[in-house]
């Protein structure tokens, strides 16, 4: 129980940490502070204007990788394993779902 | 050969492509038919994932919007990307390892009440519908403009091919031809960007090129000629654009928050094997679609300098209109050009005051931009080919969700719980070719509201979906009663701000009495912030959530 507790917020505040970069980008820079950021120069772009339509959105795709790479290592520190077929994945719901793939529905 | 035979023989390759693919994968178990028996490879759905998303109106309409909006059109490149990274967060994974099959299945067992599953039911047919009808108008829009025939007989072959994979083969059937799609769209959008890319500024690639210098030895910066065109002709600068940053603020949020709640995005995550798989084929989804999305902004500059150089001349004179290149005169013909000589001096002009002659629509920028920049045939019959691709996947993804939510929801769930597995998939099946006639209908005797119905999409399922997902996972102490009245709050607030802008008053649908100065299109970020006050307000005063609702929540925390 202690180690999910320690799981979940380690989630947590990965989840917090990412969303303010995220918010950041998004809303700080290519909304909130564009017209001051304008001033400079990135290539040919200004520097709002490159957040706004373009810099956010790379900053998204690297935001969900990195997750994607601190979950698995902190699964791997909790022990948390996932079985590989998700029909025999263990829990009650998944089960339902898989019965349902032969013929008999039952609570679903 | 001529463009019309050519869009002839790559629509055909591709269509022979999708129905090849709904034959070697057909759907036997409402398993495989809901969520393609769980089995699909993470980077497969981020693929089909994205080809889901990427609607006609990201594919034929957003470049052109970003093109007449300039810097406000990042409210859609950032909201409609940004929300993956929620959906990556703070759904997809625990939404997996929930393990069933439909975005209200969540709502109704986790708030333990059918209302709750309900409004959800109605909120799922709801979006998908407003949002499959603008699809099936994309495809007849690209079969009347390139193959010349008429638009009800463009949407009538589009129902027909997707009517075959998806009611034979499902989700299974739906994310492999999916997964096809994608390919042929991306492939179409950047054949012609880097083309264009290259010819106007000698940089390969669209992302660097529209911040690049200008191919014709004046050493100035692309963006730079733009905003100077733009405020010559009477428009804002193009990077700075005419929005208020607290509309710009809440368009933005309400997209990206609608993205991550919209039913038929959600579903795509149930379909891999594992919550790992379901975190990864988030990112790998959002990579896809940021290759079109970034290449977007590109197509924007390059078409909006394009066009204004070739109907007003790169000396700004004005080009006769004897002497106006081809595409003008074809897309005259669909109504969505035209020309009226004010001065009588036998030239067109462009402009945002007096000086305009001309009406543009939008949504020819990118299929026309081909033939502005003078590219080959096969290329513009690429583009066309890429328009229906985008076009049927996200309608077979929309109809899915809408056949799903009437046979499993609505039917299994609700009304008769005691059908067998094959009745319930004869009822899939049935409600999927239903859809797609309803869908049709809609493509051919559009609602002139089409383009307004789409601000209400996100708005619901941001004020409704996202907060309910949301609170589901992150709150034990969220319960039925704050639930349900967060939902009904802020659906019945986000629709009557939308109806009474949009539909009843529209002469006053402008900022001077906007709440806050916050659009119609960016509502339902209020919207959604009133759910969450008043479902914790309620929570706080009803009976506590059951004990095993407790433990499903916990479940679903831990993969």
């Amino acid at each position: 129980m202690e180690n999910e507790q320690g799981y979940w917020r380690a989630n947590l505040r990965l989840i917090l940490i990412l969303l303010s970069i995220w918010a950041f980008v998004s809303f700080g820079c290519g909304i909130l502070l564009v017209d001051w950021l304008n001033q400079f120069r990135f290539f040919g772009f200004k520097l709002g204007f490159w957040f706004a339509q373009q810099g956010s959105l790379y900053t998204f795709v690297i935001l969900i990788f990195i997750y994607v790479w601190r979950m698995n290592l902190l699964d791997k520190q909790y022990g948390v394993k996932e079985t590989h077929d998700a029909a025999v994945d263990g829990t009650s719901d998944t089960d339902t779902a898989k019965t349902s793939t032969s013929k008999t529905g039952g609570s679903e | 050969m001529d463009i019309q035979t050519m869009t002839f023989i790559m629509i055909g390759l591709s269509f022979a492509l999708y129905i090849g693919i709904a034959i070697w994968s057909h759907a036997s178990s409402t398993r495989e038919f809901y969520i393609a028996g769980a089995h699909v490879h993470p980077v497969a759905n981020g693929m089909a994932t994205a080809a889901d998303w990427m609607s006609a109106a990201s594919f034929i309409s957003m470049a052109g919007l970003i093109s007449f909006m300039g810097y406000d059109g990042a409210v859609y490149l950032m909201g409609w990307t940004g929300g993956y990274v929620l959906l990556a967060l703070c759904l997809a994974p625990y939404l997996r390892k929930f393990g069933k099959f439909t975005v209200p299945d969540f709502i109704g067992d986790r708030y333990y009440s059918q209302t709750a599953r309900t409004v959800a039911v109605i909120c799922t047919i709801f979006i998908s519908f407003t949002y499959v009808a603008g699809q099936m108008r994309g495809v007849g829009v690209v079969f009347s403009r390139f193959l010349e025939v008429d638009i009800v007989t463009g949407v009538m072959i589009g129902m027909a091919v997707v009517f075959f994979y998806a009611v034979l083969g499902g989700m299974k059937g739906i994310t492999y031809t999916q997964v096809a799609q994608y390919c042929v769209l991306i492939f179409a959008y950047l054949v012609p960007a880097v083309f264009i890319s290259l010819l106007m500024t000698g940089n390969v690639i669209p992302q660097f090129g529209f911040g690049s210098v200008v191919n014709d030895g004046s050493g100035q910066f692309l963006l730079d000629r733009l905003d100077g065109l733009s405020t010559e002709l009477g428009f804002a600068a193009y990077t700075t654009g005419t929005k208020s940053t607290i509309d710009m603020f809440f368009i933005t949020a309400a997209l990206m928050v609608g993205t991550a709640g919209l039913p038929h995005v959600i579903v795509r995550f149930f379909t891999v094997p594992r919550v790992h798989d379901a975190r990864k084929s988030a990112g790998w989804a959002l990579l896809f679609i940021v290759v079109l999305y970034t290449t977007a902004p590109a197509v924007a500059s390059f078409a909006r300098v394009n066009m204004i150089n070739t109907i007003n001349a790169e000396d700004g004179s004005g080009t006769p209109y004897s002497e106006a290149p081809g595409w003008i005169k074809n897309w005259e013909q669909t109504g969505l050009i035209s020309w009226e000589d004010k001065n009588n001096d036998g030239r067109m002009f462009y402009a945002a005051d007096e000086r305009n002659e001309m009406k543009i629509d939008r949504d020819i920028m990118v299929l026309a931009n081909p033939e502005i920049a003078n590219l080959p045939a096969w290329v513009i019959a690429l583009v066309a080919a890429g328009g229906i691709a985008a076009a049927l996947s996200t309608s077979a993804g929309l109809l899915l969700v809408i056949s799903t939510a009437i046979s499993h929801d609505l039917l299994k769930r609700n009304l008769m719980p005691d059908i067998t597995e094959k009745k319930e998939l004869l009822f899939a099946r049935l409600a999927a070719a239903a859809a797609i006639l309803v869908a049709g209908y809609l493509g051919v005797n559009p609602p002139d509201y089409v383009a307004s119905v789409v601000a209400f999409a996100f708005g619901l399922a941001a004020s409704s979906f996202f907060p309910a997902i949301v609170m589901g996972i992150f709150s034990q102490k969220m319960n039925r009663e704050g639930a349900v009245a967060g939902m009904i709050v802020g659906i019945t607030f986000t629709a009557s701000y939308i109806i009474y802008f949009k539909f009843l008053n529209v002469e006053l649908n402008s900022a001077d009495n906007w709440w806050f100065g916050i659009s119609p299109e960016g509502i339902g970020t209020l919207g959604m912030l009133l759910n969450f006050a008043v479902a914790i307000t309620i929570s706080r005063f009803t009976a506590a959530t059951p004990d095993n609702i407790k433990q499903l929540i916990l479940n679903i925390r831990h993969p």
